[in-house]
């Protein structure tokens, strides 16, 4: 089946272990994820979404493969704007391997579907989100158009 | 950043930059259906964007499938470009892509080759 699908590569210096609680614990999220958080018990199976300021679920879905420090593949979906809710679940990993003092991670979004408008909306949004990451952890700064809900643009 | 400036300095990688722009995701031999070189010369160059990163790499069962990876160049960008400047300069491409697609248009027909410029909203 033909899919859009997405690749972002970026080396952050930094371990697995602290990589990994930036991309799932609310205190860092906060940060360079437009101030949203995750809430999952982070399990195989347990269901998994995003809440923005004001409780706003935008984007929900399910753990599909989780292991600490080293991948974890969610089931997405987003669920504020109703023709990106429309095209149904995206497929999430995040990929992260040690090299020398750097961990590579590696960020795959994809949607069985050709022509995706929820794949172009997160095509914008990645780059920044993980280059704010990457300032966090290099320089305990993360990237200030990054830390607040971007209220106008989303409603 | 070297790595990313030295592999951009060539315009054989640079187009295949533009071929993965078109269409991300492409195996060597759809990338080299397109260029007007040989399989080694492509295979080569991959090797140079994937060093400096420009290329990531995703298999899908027995195709290697190559990506352009924007991270290295979004982090070019967010040293040189501002935050402020990121608006003014989005409304001057907006203006240069319509102004030139207007000329384009222009001279197709005689009359009526107006473009709307097209205001990008990030997520």
């Amino acid at each position: 089946m033909k899919k859009d699908q997405f690749v972002y590569v970026t080396y952050i210096r930094t371990t697995p272990e602290k990589l990994w609680k930036a991309l799932t614990e609310p205190e860092f999220t906060r940060q360079f994820w437009v101030n949203t958080v995750q809430e999952s018990e982070w399990k195989p199976g347990a269901s998994w979404h995003i809440k923005a300021p004001g409780d706003l679920v935008t984007d929900s879905g399910e753990v599909l493969e989780i292991e600490p420090a080293r991948r974890l593949v969610l089931k997405w979906r987003n669920e504020f704007r109703p023709e990106l809710k429309a095209e149904g679940y995206s497929r999430l990993t995040y990929q992260l391997e040690k090299e020398g003092k750097s961990v590579k991670l590696t960020v795959v979004h994809e949607i069985d579907k050709e022509g995706s408008k929820f794949i172009e909306a997160v095509s914008n949004g990645w780059p920044h989100i993980l280059a704010s990451l990457k300032s966090l952890l290099e320089t305990g700064e993360s990237l200030a158009e990054t830390r607040e809900w971007p209220r106008e643009a989303c409603k | 950043m070297d790595a990313v400036f030295k592999a951009l300095a060539d315009p054989s990688r640079r187009k295949l930059l533009d071929e993965l722009r078109k269409e991300n995701g492409q195996t060597l031999g759809q990338l080299c259906e397109h260029l007007d070189m040989t399989r080694q010369a492509v295979t080569k160059h991959l090797v140079l964007l994937q060093k400096a990163n420009l290329v990531a790499v995703a298999w899908r069962g027995r195709e290697k499938l190559h990506y352009l990876n924007p991270m290295p160049l979004h982090e070019i960008y967010e040293r040189w470009i501002g935050k402020y400047e990121r608006h003014r300069l989005q409304a001057l491409s907006d203006l240069k892509k319509g102004l030139e697609s207007a000329h384009r248009t222009a001279g197709r027909i005689r009359r009526g080759g107006q473009t709307k410029t097209k205001k990008t909203k990030t997520t």
